[in-house]
């Protein structure tokens, strides 16, 4: 068997065409610091973030929406924590929640039947914000809604789905070599999506997962496709992910959201890129009107190259002087899935 | 914010399972996928989204064992 020193040496001493693979998955960027990865690898490898996280591509008019709600008397926004110092165009929930707005942080969308059910009165709105790995949580949400007959929980969307994402990246940023694909998102998509995307863009498409061996792996593998001209799916995390992922998710996905054109922070609108209700459920809508939103970039904010992977978050001129997550002037410091968060928390800055 | 976990599932009630995770015992929704107990899970945001297939330190062996024969093809 290949050994885990041989393979280090090799890629620590590659020295063929440069290469730079763009990982989409927020929990891969902090694992590829965790594990020391990039030390591992020879100069010519680079490994560079796109838009692995959906708190980070979120309108800021969707933030704005929110805070308006969670300010109306007897409503009550439920959210994850990671949305919470998002800025909209003026506040984010932290900052309406402490001007009196009702915001309360969930740990899964389902325990908003238990808030909902406890307070008839209240009117709850969650923020559906996520890839497919959330999506069928918000569906299962949906479910329970109908279920329970509970009038006072209903959903705001901002739904993302990755291979929309992957193509505009393919299509618009030509210096893109090959991608780590996400995890937990393939294991609800499955692997078999990519192999079509591999032979449309000519790139290698590996899944890996979060482990420093997945990872190094997946390195590997992506490095030896292009040293022999290669371009193929290769999926790398076979304990999780199948080649069709997860039926019963896919099913019940589609059975409540239809696809949609998406607005991107950042980016802007990417056609097909999102899920909304479908007409029949609009009932539990809360007024999502992706396709419409608008963003306002702060001056001197580079979000948008760092999403796209043009940049790397270090190079922004705002990157730990003026932009930190303690007062983040950019979504991809706030999250801690957010690329320049991530970058921060691991790099001397 | 895809952060998922794996743990083992110890006892099932419909919809819901207790789930062992580090040493924690946590609810979870297994509504999306056909477990039974003793099978691990990974699990986001209170659900579980997909049955494991094999151990992870096992899956990390059998990567590098695939690598080499690849590799060997090439050569």
């Amino acid at each position: 068997m290949k050994t885990l020193e041989t393979i280090k040496k090799e890629l620590k001493e590659y020295d063929g065409k440069n290469i730079k693979i763009m990982e989409v998955c927020g929990t891969h960027t902090s694992s590829i610091f965790k594990n020391g990865i990039r030390s591992l690898l020879s100069p010519r490898i680079q490994l560079i973030s796109g838009p692995g996280c959906p708190v980070c591509v979120t309108a800021s008019s969707y933030i704005d929406r929110l805070v308006e709600y969670s300010l109306k008397d007897n409503h009550c926004v439920l959210t994850f924590g990671d949305m919470m110092k998002v800025k909209g165009s003026k506040l984010t929930l932290t900052e309406a929640k402490a001007m009196g707005g009702n915001v309360k942080i969930l740990y899964s969308p389902l325990g908003a039947i238990k808030a909902a059910m406890k307070n008839p009165d209240t009117q709850f709105v969650f923020a559906a914000v996520g890839f497919e790995t959330t999506i069928p949580i918000y569906a299962l949400l949906i479910e329970e809604i109908i279920k329970n007959n509970i009038k006072n929980l209903r959903i705001m969307t901002s739904l993302k789905t990755i291979i929309p994402a992957i193509s505009y990246i393919c299509v618009n940023e030509k210096k893109i070599d090959a991608f780590l694909c996400p995890g937990h998102v393939s294991v609800i998509i499955g692997s078999s999506v990519y192999s079509e995307m591999a032979s449309k863009y000519r790139k290698p498409f590996v899944i890996g997962g979060f482990e420093g061996g997945h990872i190094i792996a997946a390195v590997y593998e992506i490095v030896r496709q292009i040293s022999n001209n290669e371009y193929s799916m290769k999926n790398m995390y076979q304990s999780a992910v199948s080649s069709e992922g997860n039926e019963k998710a896919k099913a019940l996905i589609y059975k409540y959201f239809e696809a949609a054109d998406d607005y991107w922070r950042g980016i802007g609108i990417i056609e097909g890129s999102g899920l909304r209700l479908k007409a029949e459920y609009k009932d539990f809508d809360a007024g999502s009107t992706s396709s419409e939103d608008v963003d306002i970039t702060p001056a001197g904010c580079k979000c948008t190259d760092v999403i796209l992977g043009r940049i790397a978050p270090v190079e922004c001129p705002l990157f730990g002087k003026a932009c930190t997550p303690l007062n983040a002037v950019g979504a991809c410091m706030v999250s801690s899935e957010g690329a320049c968060g991530i970058w921060y928390r691991n790099c001397e800055v | 914010m895809c952060v998922a976990v794996p743990g083992k599932i110890v006892e099932i009630n419909g919809d819901t399972a207790k789930v062992y995770i580090l040493g924690n015992i946590c609810e979870t929704n297994i509504k999306l996928v056909s477990a039974k107990i003793g099978d691990y899970v990974l699990i986001h945001a209170g659900c579980a989204i997909e049955v494991l297939k094999k151990d992870m330190a096992e899956e990390i062996l059998s990567l590098f064992n695939d690598l080499e024969e690849e590799q060997n093809e090439d050569s």
